[in-house]
């Protein structure tokens, strides 16, 4: 009889061991419950998204559906695709807020304090240009304006539930899109890493009042790999392409961009539509170019 | 033509604009960061006042508005308490010298018995280097009023190309750079601590300021900048690197030069086509040639403003033909 009451004894003693809460887990409460998933592991893209411009990359001329400025429009019409020919230019990387669209790799890992425990930063590596960043989790200051600012800028972060956002500062100018429209050093970025089991969500939100009317928002997918991610490398030598007086930057004096209606005649839609802008983004874009004259399919695009 | 005392008047003139502009802008503290190496910013002082310390003591390139230098002194004197030995101008305008008298009298010069005995203030304060039409700009022949405070004048200035020092375990090189912001622009190169300082060829904060009638042109410029590119080298993956600090604003790599390098050269095409065309300058000024730039770099008021960039550009390549 004895032996018989031995395991309901147990399993009571078990159930009301459970009951008791768990107390704090050494001081300066390490990781405490509620403060975010781990998204550490090898991360490979999903291109169902925009596969047409994240790959083979955008038509020259296709603004659509950028809430631009007019200066950014005209920084982006001046800009000579040919200007990546020259040296200084043959070597430069992606900017942090267009890099998660491209077909990388990305790898994120932990950083922990050794004796707390503490999560200092969270790693990402991404592989394209072998680009390393550090998203602070530490509340640190923020770097003096005077500081550098780099291709990955200053990224500072915080669980909101189980969505890991982040904001960054002190980012060189970059692209906004890849045919001319840049973002200015003033810019900064909003994004949310969302974990919902293998499949991670990037969400990206640019604002830059110097070149954006609205604020940007892009998002892009991820799938975790089991194995490792392949590590591209980045050997970049620059050398000269074509030869030039020195100093020569390549560029289109004002009015004179020989491919501003290439994109518009191609898919038959007017050349305000192919300049972007804000109104662009919406929904009712498309009612007010159904009023409006396609663009003529001969005219000519050179 | 211009008296030599009207050619020496209207510098001065524009540098006390330029004083009263930058005082009114720079109400702040001055604040410190480390460039890299023994190179040292200090912001708030006026123009970029920068600081390279060591064992040997202390060497100061430009030293901002006489009305900041106080402050200025005591944020070197936070970095180092060895002796400031040299004064770096890299050119004349009073928000890069208007502190010299301040802080030179604030150092010291080592020499030798014999200098020391037969010149008696041979010792007192530091050295005062710059190009020699910096002390050209801010003196004037005895009897004539001085643009600038006799205190604030280099005490020696170079005519060759460039002025090499050794100083703190570093190779310390002033390179001069003719007509481009003025015509005695010195481009200061830290070889070791892989920093050069540029004056205000290089601004981040608004459009360069190209003083035509102090020498200054657009080809100098943009050749200055070609320069600069030549001599840095970025570091792995197109950042860091040799670092560069402007004149007004914050610390850049070569691939932030790069994209202003750009920008001078694109609207030099832009006004020189103009020019070919026929345009006058309010024609080409009501061209909005700068459209896609002055979101960024076009002052409200005083400096830098798409105007007077617009003025230079033309001038100077209308003086060219």
């Amino acid at each position: 009889m004895r032996s018989c009451h031995r395991p309901v004894i147990l399993l009571g003693t078990i159930v009301m061991l459970a009951a008791i809460p768990a107390p704090a887990q050494g001081p300066g409460g390490y990781n405490p419950p509620g403060q975010g998933v781990d998204l550490s592991g090898n991360w490979g893209p999903v291109f169902h998204e925009d596969a047409h411009e994240r790959g083979p990359g955008p038509e020259l001329v296709n603004y659509l559906g950028l809430p631009i400025t007019d200066g950014a429009r005209a920084y982006a019409l001046a800009w000579d695709a040919s200007r990546f020919t020259v040296p200084e230019h043959q070597c430069e990387v992606h900017i942090v807020g267009y890099i998660y669209r491209g077909p990388l790799n990305l790898r994120i890992w932990e950083e922990r304090d050794p004796v707390s425990q503490k999560l200092i930063a969270i790693g990402n590596y991404i592989d394209n240009y072998e680009q390393t960043r550090t998203i602070w989790m530490d509340d640190r200051p923020q770097p003096p304006e005077a500081a550098l600012h780099t291709w990955m800028g200053f990224s500072k972060g915080k669980w909101d539930g189980d969505i890991l956002t982040v904001y960054t500062t002190h980012m060189k100018q970059g692209w906004i899109r890849r045919n001319g429209l840049r973002h200015s050093d003033q810019a900064t970025l909003t994004e949310h890493f969302i974990r919902h089991d293998n499949h991670l969500m990037h969400v990206s939100i640019l604002s830059d009042p110097l070149t954006l009317t609205e604020p940007l928002l892009k998002s892009q997918d991820f799938n975790l790999r089991v194995q490792n991610g392949q590590t591209w490398l980045y050997p970049c030598e620059p050398v000269v392409e074509i030869p030039r007086p020195r100093g020569a930057v390549p560029n289109y004096l004002p009015g004179g961009n020989p491919y501003v209606s290439e994109f518009a005649d191609k898919y038959k839609i007017p050349v305000e539509a192919a300049l972007g802008g804000a109104e662009t983004m919406y929904p009712d874009y498309q009612s007010k170019l159904k009023k409006t004259t396609p663009a003529p399919a001969t005219r000519s695009s050179k | 033509m211009m008296s030599s005392m009207l050619k020496r008047l209207v510098p001065a003139v524009l540098s006390l604009g330029c004083l009263a502009v930058m005082a009114r802008a720079q109400q702040g503290e001055i604040q410190s960061i480390k460039v890299q190496g023994n190179v040292y910013l200090l912001t708030g002082g006026g123009g970029n006042v920068i600081v390279q310390i060591g064992d040997q003591g202390v060497l100061v390139v430009d030293t901002g508005l006489a009305q900041t230098a106080d402050k200025v002194l005591a944020a070197i004197r936070k970095l180092s308490d060895k002796p400031i030995q040299y004064i770096l101008n890299t050119h004349f305008h009073p928000d890069h010298t208007g502190g010299n008298d301040t802080i030179r009298k604030a150092g010291q010069t080592f020499t030798g018995a014999n200098v020391t005995g037969n010149i008696a203030d041979a010792a007192l304060g530091a050295q005062v280097f710059a190009q020699d039409n910096v002390l050209m700009r801010m003196s004037a022949p005895t009897g004539q009023q001085a643009a600038m405070p006799f205190g604030d004048w280099p005490t020696e200035t170079y005519i060759s190309g460039q002025k090499q020092m050794f100083f703190n375990g570093e190779p310390v090189i002033m390179i001069h750079q003719p007509a481009a912001h003025t015509d005695g622009d010195s481009l200061v190169m830290f070889r070791t601590s892989d920093v050069i300082v540029a004056g205000d060829i290089f601004v981040t904060t608004t459009y360069p300021f190209i003083d035509v009638n102090s020498g200054g042109s657009i080809q100098g410029e943009v050749d200055a900048l070609n320069n600069l590119l030549d001599m840095m080298v970025v570091g792995h993956q197109d950042e860091g690197g040799t670092l560069i600090v402007p004149g007004h604003g914050r610390i850049c790599d070569k691939p932030e030069l790069l994209e202003f390098r750009d920008m001078m050269t694109i609207i030099r095409d832009r006004v020189q086509a103009s020019i070919k065309k026929g345009m006058t300058l309010e024609q080409v000024q009501a061209a909005g040639l700068t459209k896609d730039y002055d979101a960024r770099y076009n002052a409200k008021s005083g400096f830098g403003t798409r105007e007077m960039l617009i003025e230079a550009v033309y001038k100077s390549l209308s003086q060219k033909k």
